[in-house]
């Protein structure tokens, strides 16, 4: 059934499609999960907030966010983001942001949108009587949750977080709508080249199936040993 | 000059009214029992000393400060009382000695190691000192509380508050949680203990308080208290919680 397909293109773009792709894939994984996790962690502390002029702007951001395609949110920030840079800082050209800066801030504000929601239900998750504990200890708000509420909420949250995170590194294959050459369009500029389509896109679905089902079970992994731990 | 003092402390959560005109005060070195039954607002009146739980009518004053105040340090404040709550409330993710400096190294500003010999200390007196670097789930409730006890003392507090201290503990190991209470009172802290331990009460108590329903009925001391009740209220309560 193979025989008509030439395995060989895989061997010989491989240094490429993992020197140029994947390290670009993993690059912009790791800085918008850093980012989204900052982000989302702020964004939910807004929204648990008593304040109207935190809460509110925070919910409607993230519900914004959780509403609209990924991809959509990608060509708006590709072309508003230059915009919003010149506006912030007072230019009156648009600011060069690059293909790459631009994913990296677009995908960390999508993605804290749904890291916000995980905190949100991790912060929820620690009981009202730790917070007494730390405000009556003295601490103020910022040393409460710096040293009491988030790091429980994280290691409570821990396999949904990085459940996101695997979410999120196959996200980043819609990069390629902005020509970007992750994994994915590393693959595809050399399956247009050689015409192999067939071989390179199968080749890439089974390095996306390998990273992505072993973190789920290193996940699972992982949380059967925090359920032994607490 | 009392150390603790209410005056008409009313407070609702939205239309329910949780505190009638509480008025009452604890002096210095005294040590105050509160008692009555659940739903009383005994939990939510001293949760009202140290800001946990805000009040919308009257003032408390704590070492002559009022702790409503606009311009009052709340954090400062709260760093002065200790607390001590019925599910012990101890950080779980860190060691029990670290559960014990964090409020001095946070807070007060001591360093590492002068909170260190303070735990250390405070954690030998209470019986645990070779427990300092488990963490709180391997303990048993009572040596949690225990620690809950000496991580609050950690602060040096001018008063000591508890919350129902006992009631989430095991029967054999009230015992040990109460004497350290007992020994602190003998060393002259001033506290206010919400609990049913009547037999703590008539040892140590200078005053017990009965509240029900948002109300302080009585306000005796405890001679009075458990010899001629005066309200039938308190009568009942007594005679529930005292012959069974």
């Amino acid at each position: 059934m193979f025989s008509g397909f030439d395995f060989d293109v895989i061997a010989r773009s491989a240094p490429y499609l993992f020197k140029e792709g994947m390290t670009f894939t993993l690059t912009l994984t790791a800085m918008a999960m850093t980012g989204g996790i900052f982000f989302g962690t702020l964004l939910a502390m807004m929204r648990l907030s008593s304040f109207k002029w935190l809460n509110v702007p925070a919910a409607a951001y993230v519900n914004l966010m959780r509403s609209v395609p990924l991809v959509l949110v990608i060509f708006w920030f590709y072309f508003l983001v230059p915009y919003i840079g010149a506006w912030i800082i007072g230019a009156k050209e648009p600011v060069r942001v690059g293909a790459f800066m631009s994913s990296v801030i677009t995908f960390m504000m999508f993605e804290a949108a749904y890291y916000a929601e995980i905190m949100r239900a991790g912060i929820q998750s620690v009981p009202r009587g730790q917070v007494w504990a730390g405000y009556a200890l003295g601490l103020n708000y910022w040393q409460t949750m710096a040293q009491i509420v988030l790091p429980q909420a994280f290691r409570n949250m821990l396999p949904v977080l990085l459940t996101q995170t695997i979410i999120l590194f196959q996200d980043t294959s819609l990069v390629y709508v902005l020509s970007i050459t992750d994994f994915l369009g590393a693959a595809a500029k050399i399956a247009q080249r050689d015409g192999r389509l067939i071989e390179m896109y199968l080749f890439v679905a089974v390095v996306y199936f390998i990273i992505s089902f072993s973190l789920s079970y290193g996940v699972k992994h992982l949380q059967q040993r925090i359920a032994i731990i607490r | 000059m009392p150390m603790i003092e209410f005056k008409n402390v009313s407070k609702w959560y939205a239309n329910f009214q949780v505190l009638t005109n509480c008025t009452t005060r604890v002096e210095k070195g005294e040590v105050i029992v509160v008692c009555g039954p659940s739903g009383s607002g005994k939990s939510t009146l001293i949760k009202c000393v140290n800001g946990l739980e805000p009040f919308q009518q009257g003032e408390i004053f704590v070492n002559s400060q009022s702790v409503g105040a606009k311009e009052t340090d709340l954090n400062r404040l709260r760093s002065m009382i200790g607390m001590v709550f019925q599910s012990f409330e101890l950080f779980p993710h860190m060691k029990v000695a670290d559960n014990v400096n964090l409020g001095q190294v946070k807070v007060l500003g001591r360093s590492v190691e002068e909170a260190m010999a303070k735990s250390m200390s405070l954690l030998k007196r209470v019986g645990l000192e070779a427990h300092a670097h488990k963490f709180p789930g391997q303990l048993s409730g009572g040596q949690q509380q225990r620690v809950a006890i000496a991580r609050a003392l950690a602060m040096d507090p001018i008063a000591m508050l508890f919350d129902e201290p006992t009631s989430a503990l095991d029967p054999e190991m009230i015992n040990e949680v109460l004497d350290v209470m007992v020994e602190l009172a003998h060393e002259g802290m001033t506290m206010m203990v919400v609990t049913h331990e009547m037999g703590f009460a008539r040892k140590v108590a200078n005053r017990v308080i009965f509240m029900d329903r948002g109300e302080i009925v009585e306000d005796a001391k405890k001679e009075d208290f458990f010899g001629k009740p005066r309200s039938e209220r308190a009568v009942q309560f007594l005679s529930k919680i005292l012959h069974h």
